[in-house]
């Protein structure tokens, strides 16, 4: 059981500064997820502080040690890669034991380890096949149990669930927050997947281009974004943004309106905010209503039924784009004229800057 | 129109086809079957070159007299000590050399194409280079080296002849071993190494546990193409020693030349020439059973 502590981590790769400064604390217990945009760094920086990656700058704690120069196996860490990374002539047996025996313990113990282990995953008929003969979804068990057995103190994953098929994935997804409750590791977990974010993690980590953007938990990422790139990359599908100018500014929030005027009153602390500023409202498609009285006027562009939902893409006078999201049951029709209404109280409002305005009101499940 | 769409009957086109292979086919068997049968037909005959008058059958005289020559069992062992020592020199080191080329290091590029460049030269080239350029007592580059620091260079041909003759097949060899073990040594999953220094795993438990398994194949393609020709090793032999001093230095294949060529017993060397058949055949049935076995796993 460990906090890891990233104090100012930086990374450069021929010259050129990939991980910028990153500053970090991820407490006993947590389960802690990394997404970003491909390339913005996750990778680099869970290997980092796996060992595999030297680390250009800063200080790595583990349990209030600086750990930058250790070897990975002393770190007391296990690591589950997205290929898995088996050995393929080991057994299941074998591959479980590998670090157990460079450890030096003694037979009967790893033993009794990798059977219970090879239990609890539901490996055990199992321990004599290689990996070539498992399923994908196997194979990904055995890459966690090798993890397991080791008894680490943190647990590392890099996009572990991406090779296999939607309906694997959402299963092993539950069984990994199984886990996680049980052995109560601090966990560590890249990936690009929105639902195994929001769902497992305690706390997520937004990297944009080896900067972090926002640390939160998942309704607070969702209901409080700090900036646009945090607002446009949380929920799915993404918020809609339209140009707005402030009209007056007041106790009870920033009064905005479009050009043709339809005004708002949004619920945030004005800041620096000036009068006749242009902002950016942000609001979600599931925070918008179909009102036969709203004031949005706009056209259905097109209809995407998923069953429980429907995504209408509206396109409004001056074209802007907007994604709304209704029930299944809507009978939305392409070019169809149709009125919205933006719930105010659920709407944003970020500066020429992109940063937003902070809210009167937290939300009630975002801490 | 609507016939040339279908497919062609099946039994049409294997006897056309019949047709069309059979000079290639009647042209593989003449020279693979001709030789061979001459081969067996002489060994059974009484035939010299430089006795026309001794001729008729000759039961398996030739074979008995083979056999019994204290000559033909030393070649023998000179045939199985040459395949091993270039055996292990080539792979040992091959293993090694691919290991160390597979790191980053300053002028990788140009040190691959040097490890690999004596693969492109000669057999009877080379053996004339390593005889009179590097080990030639009075004129070769190593020996000047031996006199340079004051010692007395060793004549390696006529002192060791076997072990040199070995040596310049393994340095002929080694490229050969270290191009397709280094192929195979990129292409272990750069994440399984990683895993394994996750685990804990040191260079040297790393190389035991996971790069040496993940060759396993690769070495037994080496193994089997390289026993294949280092059965028939003859133009270093025959550039360097040619066979001496006396046998010291004579394999199989060495052995059927000069009975042949040197002592003209068509009939002695054909016998020797159905020994070699056999014996290449025997190591032929088990190193393919070895291979079939290793790349099924
Ligand atoms: N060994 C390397 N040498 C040079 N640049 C590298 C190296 N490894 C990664 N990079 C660069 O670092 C950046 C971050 O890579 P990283 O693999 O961490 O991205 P990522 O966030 O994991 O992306 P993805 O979601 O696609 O896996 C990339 O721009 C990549 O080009
Ligand atoms: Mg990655």
């Amino acid at each position: 059981m460990a906090k890891v502590e990233l104090r100012d981590i930086r990374k450069t790769y021929n010259a050129e500064e990939i991980i910028k400064g990153v500053s970090l604390d991820i407490e006993n217990e947590e389960f802690v997820v990394f997404v970003g945009p491909s390339g913005c760094g996750k990778s680099t920086l869970l290997r980092m502080i796996a060992g595999l990656e030297e680390i250009s700058g800063g200080d790595l704690m583990i349990d209030g040690a600086r750990v930058n120069d250790l070897e990975p196996a002393k770190r007391g860490l296990a690591m589950v890669f997205q290929s898995y990374a088996l050995y393929p002539h080991m057994n299941v047996y074998r591959n479980m034991e590998f670090g157990l025996k460079l450890a030096g313990m003694p037979e009967a113990e790893r033993r009794q380890k990798i059977t219970d282990v090879a239990r609890t995953l539901q490996l055990d008929a199992y321990l004599k096949h290689k990996p070539g003969q498992l399923s994908g979804g196997q194979r990904q068990r055995v890459a966690i149990g090798r993890a397991i057995v080791r008894n680490p103190k943190v647990f590392l994953f890099d996009e572990p669930l991406s090779n296999l098929d939607a309906a694997l994935r959402g299963q092993m997804r539950v069984e990994l927050a199984t886990l996680h409750r049980r052995l109560k590791a601090t966990t560590i977990y890249v990936t690009h997947d929105q639902v195994e974010a929001m769902t497992m993690a305690d706390k997520i980590v937004v990297l944009q281009k080896g900067v972090v953007e926002q640390v939160g938990s998942p309704l607070e990422l969702y209901h409080h974004p700090r900036n646009l790139f945090v607002a446009r990359f949380i929920g799915s599908p993404p918020m809609n943004f339209l140009p707005v100018t402030t009209r007056s500014i007041d106790p009870e929030g920033v009064t905005v309106a479009r050009d043709r005027g339809e005004s708002l009153l949004v619920p945030v602390l004005p800041g620096e905010t000036a009068s006749a500023e242009a902002l950016t409202l942000g609001v979600r498609p599931e925070h918008i209503v179909i009102d036969p009285e709203g004031d949005v006027h706009g056209t259905i562009r097109m209809v995407e039924r998923l069953g429980a939902l429907t995504l209408l893409h509206v396109t409004l006078a001056d074209d802007t784009l907007l994604i709304v999201q209704t029930d299944g049951d809507h009978g939305g029709e392409i070019d169809r004229p149709i009125r919205l209404r933006l719930q105010a109280d659920n709407c944003h409002l970020f500066d020429a800057r992109g940063i937003a305005l902070t809210k009167l009101t937290r939300h009630r499940l975002a801490r | 129109m609507e016939a040339a769409l279908t497919p062609p009957d099946r039994v049409t086109r294997k006897k056309g086809a019949g047709i069309f292979l059979s000079p290639a086919v009647i042209i593989l068997l003449i020279w693979s079957l001709i030789p061979l049968v001459l081969t067996l037909w002489y060994s059974f005959q009484n035939y010299n070159l430089v006795d026309p008058t001794l001729k008729g059958f000759a039961g398996v005289s030739n074979y008995v007299y083979l056999l019994t020559d204290p000559d033909f069992l030393y070649s023998l062992l000179n045939t199985v000590l040459l395949v091993l020592g270039v055996l292990v020199v080539s792979v040992g080191g091959g293993v090694l050399l691919a290991v160390l080329y597979d790191q980053e290091f300053w002028g990788r590029g140009i040190a691959r194409v040097l490890v690999i460049s004596p693969f492109f030269v000669m057999p009877t080239v080379s053996a004339l280079l390593w005889k009179n350029l590097m080990l030639h007592p009075i004129y070769g580059v190593y020996s000047a080296f031996m006199r340079a620091v004051g010692l007395q260079p060793i004549d390696w041909l006529a002192q060791y002849p076997m072990q040199t003759v070995m040596m310049i097949v393994a340095w002929e060899w080694l490229p050969f071993a270290v191009l397709i073990l280094l192929t195979a040594v990129q292409s272990l999953d750069h994440e399984q190494k990683e895993a394994a220094r996750m685990d804990g795993a040191g260079p040297i438990a790393r190389f035991r546990y996971i790069i040496l398994p993940h060759l396993s194949r690769a070495i037994t393609v080496v193994v089997m193409i390289e026993t294949i020709y280092l059965l028939t090793v003859f133009a270093e032999i025959s550039v360097t020693t040619s066979g001496g001093p006396g046998v010291a230095s004579t394999n199989l294949a060495f052995l059927i030349f000069s009975r042949a060529l040197q002592q003209f017993d068509i009939g002695g060397a054909s016998a020797g020439g159905v020994v070699a058949i056999v014996i290449a055949n025997i190591i032929a049935a088990f190193l393919v059973r070895a291979v079939a076995r290793n790349l099924e796993a």
